[in-house]
């Protein structure tokens, strides 16, 4: 039986499980990002690779110590090197020694012959057309819960009365979608994290509104960004990310299959400001920016790994863009480092900032009334 | 009367400053912190209560700094904010119309827009620390001259030196080779001053707006020559406020004052007769082994952070 293992994003590792077990592998389930990956990471990687590369090495280097003979990763078009990443971290791999296969999932639009081939080697037992289609259910399923899950623990981190409550449901509600084994479960789950939520002590005011764009990778996994969602919920902000798992699964694996727009609208937005793809999603940061601000959001944040050229192309065009639109913007550069107080002292600046700017708007609205009165 | 007592907690200094309730400064102490911000905090207690004749009736404490939260738990603080904020405030209270603040610390630089009385941009120093205090003591230092007279080195020159500004290290050769060539030790240190005047502006001040009136604080700000340097470069007077500084822990002290707390959580001076400890251990939770510190008060520990899944932090 193939051992097949994958790179840790977010929560994604669960319905990945899932399906790879189902079509008859046996899953090394890669461990959360922590001080051991990140040190396996930049001892084999080159110096100047991004930190999700590192990243997503060292989990490679930690599930092949555990067994692993086969990695899936997913792989890209366009100028950002991480299309071409894979690709270098077979090598690297291969030349410490290890002997493995790395199959590759590209995008179904442009390579849907190599997709199928992949998907083939990784299909290594007797499944009906019926069963496809349930798997396939299910799956989606755990990732529409898991993204509801986590937007819903955007809205009520900022509003609860006991810090960390909401934390902890949200890692409950995560463990009971993971433990789900058929649909009828995975729709008794969905019931019950409504609940749990509902069940969390809130307090009633409007939060400061805050986007984030950037990178996927270090946008998607919490290990790679200090957890700052969690940090900004607790200084009692509403978070919105621009990319959630399903979205981006949608956008990139279906929609690109039949040439449907997407992520295109997005695009769009990012028009006046971006004319030429660089990359990465770099213009998606742009377009994301924009769309933010369309909704009314306080302030933006933008996330990229150390040296990302997409994103630091997006760098330089997102203060224009939130300067006309009357939007706070703070760029977080990640790398290798763990002490949080850094980019916790700039982010309660950036709150203090939004929140001082909503009350003058106020105050101004108010005078304007008066004087409209008199 | 009512008084507000504030803390900065930085990484080079601690500061203590007790402001009365028009924000005048009564006192203000600045020390060293020297990698023991406990030590440090506990010190600049009792010189406040050894200076405390008027019996200061503390109405609230504000702390901020790196090392706010070890503060704040140490004297009990009201308000915990951080620096940015705090020089915002102070900078305001100092020069109400003020437009830019350049912070430039032991360790860090900032600078800060205002518009209208409101902060609507800041940054601070990523990857470099080549403009800040440490780097000017170190450098005074081999040159044989004492830090506070290195700006007046400075202003004596008439042919500064041009030195390589972008990184430390590079300036720091540069430096040395034209030394070594013969130049006059005030045109390098005037050289040096403008370098890091550029580097801050390009790296720290990149893409903002710098509008008059310019308040330059922080430690450095006492650097008559880097005060120079920053008025030629922008073509503005540059304002350095008396208390330049400690103006991180009058911030912090007009937010504890601002804040219109009813009962103060602060524990009096006496603290500083109160043994604190911390020590530390590795969690063996998860691979990450964090290294978790437990601050202690008289033996019982009162707060412990470290931990990054907040394990531990919960868990008084």
């Amino acid at each position: 039986m193939r051992k097949v293992s994958f790179p840790y994003m977010g929560t994604s590792y669960i319905p990945f499980n899932k399906l790879l077990t189902a079509l008859g592998n046996e899953v090394v389930l890669p461990p959360r990002p922590n001080a051991e990956t990140i040190s396996l990471g930049c001892k084999f990687a080159p110096e100047f690779a991004c930190y999700p590369f590192k990243i997503v090495l060292g989990t490679y280097v930690q599930v092949l110590e555990a067994g692993a003979d086969t990695l899936v990763s997913t792989g890209g078009v366009g100028p950002c090197r991480a299309g071409l990443y894979t690709t270098l971290q077979e090598k690297i791999l291969k030349d410490l020694g290890y002997d493995f296969e790395m199959i590759t999932l590209e995008p179904p639009g442009r390579h849907l012959k190599d997709l199928i081939e992949s998907i083939k080697k990784l299909v290594n037992t007797r499944l009906s057309f019926r069963d496809y289609i349930n798997i396939g259910r299910f799956v989606w399923k755990q990732l529409t819960l898991l993204d509801k899950a986590e937007r819903l623990s955007h809205k009520v981190r900022p509003l609860e009365v006991k810090k960390g409550e909401t934390t902890r449901i949200y890692k409950k509600c995560v463990d009971l979608v993971a433990d789900a084994q058929n649909m009828t479960e995975l729709s008794e789950v969905e019931r019950e994290i409504e609940l749990l939520y509902e069940g969390i002590d809130k307090k009633d005011f409007d939060p400061v509104k805050i986007g984030i764009v950037g990178e996927i990778y270090v946008l998607l996994e919490p290990s790679a960004n200090l957890e700052i969602e969690e940090t900004l919920g607790e200084l009692g902000v509403y978070v919105e990310r621009s990319m959630f798992l399903a979205g981006y699964t949608v956008s990139n694996a279906v929609m690109d299959l039949f040439h449907m727009a997407g992520e295109r609208d997005i695009k769009k937005l990012a028009l006046p400001y971006f004319k030429e793809m660089c990359g990465g999603h770099g213009r998606e940061s742009v377009g994301n920016a924009v769309h933010f601000a369309k909704r009314g959001f306080d302030g933006l944040i933008q996330l990229s790994p150390f040296t990302c050229i997409p994103e630091i192309v997006a760098k330089s065009i997102l203060p224009r863009v939130c300067e006309e639109r009357g939007m706070g913007f703070l760029a977080i550069t990640l790398d290798e480092q763990t002490g949080k107080e850094g980019v916790r002292t700039r982010l309660e600046a950036f709150v203090d900032l939004l929140a001082a700017k909503r009350k003058k708007a106020k105050l101004m609205q108010k005078s304007q009334l008066a004087k409209e009165m008199s | 009367m009512a008084y507000y007592l504030g803390i900065d907690v930085g990484s080079v200094s601690t500061n203590l400053v007790i402001i009365d309730e028009e924000g005048v400064v009564e006192e203000a102490i600045y020390i060293r912190t020297q990698g023991q911000p406990i030590k440090a905090v506990q010190e600049g207690m009792k010189m406040l209560a050894f200076r405390n004749r008027k019996k200061w009736d503390i109405k609230g404490v504000g702390t901020t700094g790196s090392g706010r939260q070890l503060a704040a738990v140490i004297v009990g603080a009201d308000v915990v904010k951080n620096e940015i904020t705090a020089h915002a405030v102070a900078a305001q209270k100092e020069v109400p119309d003020v437009q830019t603040v350049l912070e430039i610390g032991g360790q860090d630089s900032k600078i800060i827009i205002l518009r209208d009385g409101v902060v609507t941009d800041f940054a601070m120093n990523t990857v470099c620390a080549a403009g800040t205090g440490s780097f000017l003591d170190q450098q005074a230092h081999r040159l044989g001259i004492p830090i506070e007279e290195f700006g007046n080195h400075a202003l004596r020159s008439k042919n500064p030196v041009r030195i390589a500004g972008r990184c430390a290290v590079f300036a720091e050769s540069d430096m040395i080779h034209k030394q070594q060539l013969g130049y006059k030790t005030e045109d390098i240190i005037r050289g040096l001053c403008q370098a890091l005047v550029r580097n801050y502006l390009n790296n720290v001040g990149k893409g903002k707006e710098i509008r008059p009136k310019v308040v330059f604080q922080g430690g450095v700000a006492a650097n008559s020559g880097m005060k120079a340097a920053f008025e030629e470069a922008l073509g503005l007077s540059v304002f350095v406020p008396r208390y330049h500084n400690v103006m991180g822990a009058i911030g912090a002290a007009l937010l504890a004052r601002d804040a219109e707390v009813e009962k103060t959580a602060f524990k009096g001076f006496g603290i500083s007769d109160i043994k604190f400890t911390a020590d530390s251990f590795e969690c063996q939770g998860c691979p990450n082994h964090c290294e978790v510190v437990n601050i202690k008060m008289e033996g019982k520990t009162i707060a412990r952070w470290g931990d990054r899944c907040n394990k531990w932090k919960t868990s008084l």
